[in-house]
C-alpha cells in the first residue's frame, strides 16, 4: 500500500476512486434536490430520513471526508510533481487538443473546496443563513436564494464549475482505471458529457426554480393548490 | 521563400540559453526542416559562426533522433510526423518561427537544440524487455498471435522515443512513453510472464526521472509522430493497479521504491 501511495500512478488511481465516489454523491445530492420541485413534504422527509438514520448518514458522512482529503491530497502532490518536471517553460508553447475544464481544473478545484465550506456553513449549519431553520432544508433553499440574492449567483456560478470539474474529472477518472473502451479522440466521452450536463442543469433547477418562483413558500396558497 | 527564425541557443548544459534571430534565405518549399537548418547552418559556418545543433539520424521519421517545438508545437504543424519529415511547404513566406528544444526537467539540455533524452533509455532498462532462453530463432508460428493483439502490440510499438510526447505535456509526463513500451509487450504471448513487475518497475523509474503526472490534457497523443494512442496510459494504469493489488509477491521481488 505504501509503495501504491508513493507512485504517480497509485495517486492517480487513488483521486479517480475518490473523484467518482464523490461523484456518485453528487448525482444522488442533484436528483434528491430536484424533490423540491414536488413540494416541502417530499424533500424533507428525504431529510428527515438522513438526519434520523445515522447507521446512512455517518458512514456516508466519513466516506466523503476521507474522499475529499485523499482527492485533495493527491492532487496538491501530483501538481507539485508536474510543476517540478516542467520548471522552465518554452518561449511558445500552443496546446492543441486540452480543454478548458482540463486547463482550468487545478485552479477551479481550490474554489470548488471553498465553495463545499461555504455551502455547509449555509444550509447545513445554518451559519451563513439568517432564518435559518433545522430539519426544513425547503424552507432554507427557499429563504436563501430568495432573501440572499448574491448568493443564488454564487451558486449559480459554482454549477459551472462542478460541470466543468466533472466533465474532465469523470473522464479522466475512467482513463485511470483503464476501464473505458478505447476512442479515437480525447473529446469523445459520452459520460462523462451526460453526467456533467445533467449535474450543470440539476443542481442549477433548484435556484433558478426559486428565483423564478417555481418553487415557492410552503405556505403559499398557490403553490399548495399546485401540488396536490 | 524567406523566413525569420528564432532559436534557442545555448553553449552548453548549464550556460545560459536565449533567442537568437536568423534570416532564412532561399528556402524552397520542398526543402525538409532539417534541410532548411541545414542551409542555415552552412551560411553560419561560412560566417565563422557556430553551427545551430539539433539531433537527426535516419532524416525518414524512424530512429527518434530528431524533435523540437516549432511555434510551440513538438516537431511542428503536420500531425504524426517528426520533424525531418516535415517540408517546409507547410510554412509560408515570411513567416517567423520560433523554434525551441524540448523542455523538460528529465531532458537537460545538452547545447541548442539538443537534449539528454537517457531518461527514455533507463524506463526501458527497468523492464522494457522479455528474458527468454535465447538460441536459434524458433519455427514460424510456433507461437499463434492473435490477429487483433499483433496490431495493437503493433501500434505501440511505433513509438520511436523522441519524447515528443513530454516535450508536448504541460505536466512533462513521460506517461504515453512508457505506456507505450508496456503495451508492445503486454499485448503479445511472449509479454504475459513479466507483465504486471515490468508495469511496477517502469512506473517507478519514470518517477524516479522527475517526469510529470498525466492529467489527460491528450497533448501527447496529439503530437505524437506515430499516432500512439492515450489508450496506452489507460492499459498501463489498469496493469499498475492489477499488479499493485494482486501481484504481491512480484512486487517485493522488484524492490522498487
Ligand atoms: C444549487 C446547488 C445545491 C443546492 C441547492 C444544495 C442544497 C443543499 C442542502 C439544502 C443541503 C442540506 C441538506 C440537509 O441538511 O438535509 C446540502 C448539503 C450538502 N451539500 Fe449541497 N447543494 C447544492 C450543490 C452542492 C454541490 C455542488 C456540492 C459538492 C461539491 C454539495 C455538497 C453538499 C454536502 C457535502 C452537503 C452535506 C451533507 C451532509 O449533511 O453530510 N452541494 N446541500
Ligand atoms: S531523424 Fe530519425 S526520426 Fe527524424
Amino acid at each position: 500500500m505504501a509503495l501504491f501511495w508513493a507512485s504517480t500512478v497509485g495517486k492517480k488511481l487513488v483521486m479517480a476512486v475518490t473523484g467518482l465516489l464523490m461523484a456518485g454523491f453528487l448525482v444522488t445530492h442533484m436528483t434528491a434536490n430536484l424533490l423540491a420541485y414536488l413540494g416541502p413534504d417530499e424533500i424533507n422527509a428525504y431529510s428527515r430520513f438522513l438526519h434520523t438514520t445515522p447507521e446512512v448518514l455517518w458512514p456516508a458522512r466519513l466516506v466523503l471526508l476521507a474522499s475529499v482529503v485523499l482527492h485533495a491530497v493527491s492532487a496538491y502532490q501530483l501538481s507539485r510533481t508536474s510543476a517540478r518536471a516542467r520548471s522552465e517553460d518554452y518561449a511558445v508553447h500552443r496546446l492543441q487538443v486540452a480543454t478548458i475544464a482540463s486547463r482550468t481544473i487545478r485552479w477551479f478545484s481550490v474554489l470548488l473546496a471553498l465553495f463545499i465550506v461555504i455551502h455547509l456553513l449555509h444550509f447545513t449549519s445554518g451559519t451563513l443563513l439568517p432564518g435559518f431553520l433545522e430539519g426544513n432544508p425547503y424552507a432554507n433553499i427557499v429563504t436563501g436564494f430568495q432573501t440572499q440574492r448574491g448568493m443564488a449567483v454564487f451558486y449559480l456560478a459554482m454549477m459551472v464549475v462542478v460541470g466543468l470539474h466533472v466533465y474532465h474529472g469523470a473522464w479522466s477518472s475512467i482513463r485511470t482505471l483503464g476501464l473505458s473502451r478505447p476512442k479515437a479522440h480525447p473529446l469523445v466521452r459520452p459520460i462523462a458529457t451526460i453526467v456533467a450536463i445533467a449535474l450543470w442543469l440539476g443542481f442549477s433547477a433548484v435556484p433558478v426554480g426559486v428565483l423564478t418562483g417555481a418553487i415557492r413558500p410552503a405556505g403559499d396558497t398557490t403553490y399548495t393548490a399546485h401540488a396536490r | 521563400m524567406r523566413l525569420t527564425l528564432r532559436v534557442w541557443r545555448q553553449p552548453a548544459p548549464n550556460a545560459e540559453g536565449r533567442l537568437v534571430t536568423y534570416t532564412a534565405d532561399d528556402v524552397t518549399p520542398d526543402m525538409s526542416f532539417l534541410e532548411m537548418l541545414d542551409v542555415v547552418n552552412e551560411g553560419l559556418t561560412e560566417k565563422g559562426e557556430s553551427p545551430i545543433a539539433f539531433d537527426h539520424d535516419c532524416r525518414e521519421g524512424i530512429c527518434g533522433s530528431c524533435g523540437m517545438m516549432i511555434n510551440g508545437v513538438a516537431h511542428g504543424p503536420m500531425k504524426a510526423t517528426t520533424t525531418c519529415q516535415l517540408h517546409m511547404r507547410s510554412f509560408k513566406d515570411g513567416d517567423t518561427l520560433t523554434i525551441e528544444p524540448w523542455r523538460a526537467a528529465a531532458f537537460p539540455v545538452i547545447r541548442d537544440l539538443c537534449v539528454d533524452r537517457s531518461a527514455f533509455d533507463r524506463i526501458i532498462q527497468a523492464g522494457g524487455y522479455v528474458s527468454v532462453a535465447t538460441g536459434n530463432a524458433p519455427d514460424g508460428n510456433t507461437l499463434p498471435v492473435a490477429k487483433g493483439d499483433a496490431e495493437a502490440a503493433m501500434d505501440a510499438a511505433a513509438c520511436i522515443g523522441c519524447g515528443a510526447c513530454v516535450a508536448a505535456c504541460p505536466n512533462g509526463s513521460a506517461s504515453l512513453f512508457t505506456a507505450a513500451k508496456l503495451s508492445h509487450l503486454s499485448h503479445l504471448p511472449q509479454g504475459q510472464p513479466e507483465r504486471y513487475r515490468r508495469a511496477l518497475m517502469m512506473v517507478a523509474q519514470m518517477d524516479e526521472e522527475s517526469f510529470g503526472n498525466c492529467t489527460w490534457f491528450g497533448e501527447c497523443q496529439e503530437a505524437c509522430p506515430k499516432d500512439v494512442s492515450i489508450d496506452e496510459i489507460a492499459r498501463m494504469n489498469r496493469d499498475f493497479w492489477m499488479a499493485s493489488l494482486f501481484e504481491r509477491d512480484e512486487k517485493v521481488s522488484t524492490g522498487t521504491g
